[in-house]
């Protein structure tokens, strides 16, 4: 058997990329399918680096289409399989994750967002959040976690694939060109050292024993007959998502209880956000801060709350609106004013969003 | 003594009769298929992948895994499986809109790669589930409900050679072959040989069947048998056309 990956713990300083290969190592991923497209390349490169030694697999094909159908050929072949996309790469990777979402399987996707719409910039958005979120012809039925640091692509995308295989629904990890390219240190670690145990995975097809004689063949359909068959599935789906979702649902805030005023935002913009906050504490403003973990479930019930106490919610994003919209409608019927602070493709600095405050408290 | 013809034995009694419209070429394709995966013996190392189009209808047609895709995508999940447990034997069943049409990229680049699956294409001269439109095997002059003056050959150019094609493209250890329902014995066959070809582990292995849809044709049984018999095989030539073993070098 080949070693593990990572034995005890480590600091490493490296590139966002490079930290999803070696997470995706550590989990346990076996298989990795995907097609070249820039920020995300360096997954692929230090994936086909890596695997020989640790005896993984990795299938170059012809397009995003292929990507996602074939990672969903590994997850029903029972094995921890994944890939990685951006940009026009995830418009593409949305049709085989909504008969991932049909068939409730475990597909495990790693998003480096760029700029958009179309070929755009190849280098950083938070323009596909509303693609990743509710993408495909559905309903949604999908975990997205927007990572901040390093240590979180790391932490969240070994994650990643116990959320899919124990809820059943595609995950996302949604990071951006700036996570997948900035070189930041981190702490590595073998998920068992620390604990976590990686949830089985079981292959849904060429499983054991004569079909049809032993045990039941499995047959996966994704078309319906007539409407009410659809409805009685869907209502299962949603029903287990609803009850899921609470324990999905993850988020970071601090010194909301008393701010008059909360900076909203998510990802690498919240390490912005974070910052702003904590500078206009120190002088003086009654200020506070949320970011939701999970984009999809969203802490609704926290943010809730949230858009309760303080007046107003400062929704701070790369896009225009794009989390603005997550929260608008989680936060329905709260008496938080919600204001905005939309960058469509740029980076947002912490003394922006301080300038930002500054202008709406006067 | 029954005096029904048999069911092959991996037919799932449980789906039968099957659901395809009366004089339907699928089920004949079907049938080749059972016959074989029986003569083989490998019902319990296939595993069955169907795309949308008419062949979803067979997502519980056998006692083996299935899995039903998308209109055109039923190569790359098969392809996934396969890489991921090469211990399966990976069949994908579409047809030509699915195959030569949305999922063409896929079937030339599993091709090219020489994948260790087996597609079967079911040919029937156009898009079936959906009514009647023109598929890029539609024949010069034939008309659809997207051709409704027939095929104009200058407008949207000549029936698709799917086998000669994907003979052209694949690396040596590929297995090839056009049927046709009119022979199922011959079909039969070729789906064997395919199906060895990828446990013997040579390459993609590809059979095109020649097939009927009365449906949407409007055609009669004797309509049917002649159009399928004399008109298709002008343009489609059946019989192997690639069979494992080295390319011969050109100018040999
Ligand atoms: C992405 C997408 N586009 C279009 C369709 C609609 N559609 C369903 S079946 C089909 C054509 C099927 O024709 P063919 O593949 O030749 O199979 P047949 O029904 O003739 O056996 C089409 C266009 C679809 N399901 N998905
Ligand atoms: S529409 Fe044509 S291809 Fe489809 S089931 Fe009927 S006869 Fe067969
Ligand atoms: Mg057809």
């Amino acid at each position: 058997m080949p070693e593990k990956p990572i034995q005890g713990e480590k600091r490493v300083f490296m590139t966002g990329n490079e930290v999803v290969a070696w997470a995706a190592l550590a989990a346990g991923a076996e298989i990795m399918y995907g097609y070249p497209i820039t920020p995300q390349n360096e997954i692929m490169h230090y994936w086909t680096r890596l695997m020989p030694k640790y005896d993984r697999k990795f299938l170059q094909t012809e397009d995003e289409l292929s990507a996602g159908f074939t990672t969903v050929g590994g997850v029903l072949a029972g094995r921890r399989a994944f890939t990685a996309t951006a940009g026009p790469g995830n418009t593409l990777m949305q049709e085989p994750m909504s008969m991932a979402e049909a068939m409730r399987l475990p597909v495990v996707v790693v998003v480096q967002q760029r700029g958009g719409p179309s070929t755009a910039t190849v280098i950083y958005s938070q323009q596909e959040v509303t693609m990743t979120t509710l993408g495909g012809n559905g309903e949604g039925l999908r975990v997205v976690y927007s990572t901040a640091t390093h240590q979180e692509l790391f932490d969240y995308t070994i994650k990643a694939f116990n959320t899919a295989w124990k809820y059943r629904f595609p995950t996302f990890v949604l990071g951006d060109g700036y996570q997948a390219k900035m070189r930041e240190s981190l702490t590595f670690y073998d998920p068992a050292e620390r604990g976590i145990e990686m949830v089985p995975t079981e292959p849904y097809v060429g499983k054991p024993g004569m079909p049809g004689v032993d045990r039941p063949p499995t047959h996966l359909r994704n078309t319906y007959n007539v409407e009410e068959e659809l409805y009685e599935v869907l209502k299962d789906y949603l029903a287990d998502y609803a009850k899921a979702a609470p324990e999905i649902a993850e988020y970071e805030a601090f010194d909301t209880e008393d701010a008059e005023l909360v900076v909203v935002s998510h990802g690498v913009v919240s390490r912005a956000g974070k910052a702003a906050v904590k500078e206009l504490r120190e002088a003086g403003y009654k200020v506070g801060y949320f970011r939701p973990i999970t984009l999809r479930p969203l802490p609704v019930d926290q943010l809730r709350e949230v858009a309760n106490k303080a007046g107003q919610l400062l929704v701070v994003e790369s896009a225009n609106g794009q989390l603005d919209r997550l929260v608008k409608e989680a936060a329905y019927g709260c008496s938080a004013e919600i204001l905005p602070m939309f960058k469509p493709g740029v980076g947002i600095t912490a003394e922006e969003v301080v300038a930002r405050v500054k202008e709406i408290k006067g | 003594m029954s005096v029904q013809p048999a069911m092959p034995k991996c037919w799932r009694m449980e789906s039968k009769p099957h659901k395809f419209c009366p004089g339907c070429g699928h089920g004949l394709v079907l049938k080749a298929l059972g016959q074989a995966i029986d003569e083989l013996g490998i019902q319990d190392k296939v595993v069955f992948g169907c795309d949308i189009g008419c062949s979803l209808l067979s997502w519980d047609f056998f006692n083996v895994d299935t899995v039903q895709t998308h209109h055109g995508r039923t190569t790359p999940v098969i392809t996934g499986i396969k890489r991921a447990n090469p211990g399966v034997l990976g069949i994908a069943y579409m047809g030509d809109g699915g195959g030569y049409a949305i999922g063409a990229q896929h079937l030339v680049s599993a091709a090219t790669r020489n994948e260790r699956i087996t597609v079967i294409l079911v040919n029937n001269t156009q898009y079936g589930m959906t009514g009647g439109q023109m598929a890029p095997t539609t024949l010069p002059g034939q008309k659809t409900e997207t051709t409704p003056y027939g095929r104009d050959i200058q407008a949207t150019g000549y029936p698709t050679q799917g086998p000669e094609m994907v003979a052209a493209i694949t690396p040596e250890g590929a297995y090839v072959a056009r049927g046709t329902v009119a022979n199922v014995k011959q079909l039969k066959g070729f789906i064997k040989k395919a199906l060895e070809n990828q446990m013997a582990g040579n390459g993609f292995s590809f059979v095109e069947a020649l097939s009927t849809c009365p449906t949407n044709w409007r055609t009669n049984a004797e309509e049917t048998w002649k159009f399928v018999e004399q008109e298709m095989t002008k343009y489609f030539k059946v019989g192997e056309i690639k069979v494992p073993g080295p390319r011969e070098k050109e100018g040999q």
